[in-house]
């Protein structure tokens, strides 16, 4: 069984998630690894920020 | 000018000719197929090999793979787990996964196969509108 720590599994998920998202929805190879690349930054800073809200939410 | 016009006519009737749903039926079916069928090769490979490895990862993560609908939450996943195509199909036959979720990495796990299948869907209608015409290139 495969058991990915939480921000293991956060970044899997960005990435192959990202990858779709890029080659869909753009229509250029540059274009497409920019968008790639800048939803996967949303994906994993957007976990990061939410993550650290949490924790001062649970003080 | 008018030189040019029919060339885009051509260009624009030869993307109509044929079954035009047969890339759309073929990435949500095997994925990537869809994109290999419009001559996407590198493309076709990426989204394969992406949605192939989440729907995997899926089912190592001990994940749930909808056999019914329930109710409504249940109805949603089932959706989700059918854009998958062959591979739900070959994953229930199998006995894939599992049937309820009882760690914390099943549960991501089950969303990873979710969301396999729906980014399947969004990539088999990519590759239907690489085969109309209607996203360029």
């Amino acid at each position: 069984m495969f058991s990915p720590s939480h921000f293991t599994a956060v970044v899997l998920f960005a990435l192959f998630a990202s990858v779709v998202f890029g080659i869909t929805m753009r229509e250029t190879p540059a274009r497409m690894v920019r968008y790639g690349a800048y939803c996967f930054v949303l994906f994993v800073g957007s976990a990061i920020v939410l993550s650290w809200a949490m924790y001062f939410i649970a003080r | 000018m008018a030189g040019t016009q029919n060339n885009a006519a051509a260009a624009a009737k030869s993307t109509q000719q044929g079954f035009v749903y047969l890339p759309l039926i073929a990435g949500w079916l095997v994925p990537g197929a869809g994109h290999f069928l419009v001559r996407k090769w590198g493309r076709g490979a990426l989204l394969g090999l992406s949605i192939l490895s989440m729907f995997i990862l899926g089912i190592a993560m001990q994940g749930k793979v909808y056999a019914h609908a329930g109710d409504i939450l249940d109805m949603l996943g089932l959706a989700g787990d059918l854009g998958n195509g062959l591979l739900y199909i070959v994953g229930r036959a199998l006995g894939l996964g599992a049937d309820s979720v009882q760690v914390t990495t099943a549960d991501y796990g089950t969303r990873f196969i979710v969301v396999a299948g729906l980014l399947n869907v969004i990539a088999a209608v990519d590759a239907h509108n690489l085969r109309t015409g209607r996203k360029p290139s």
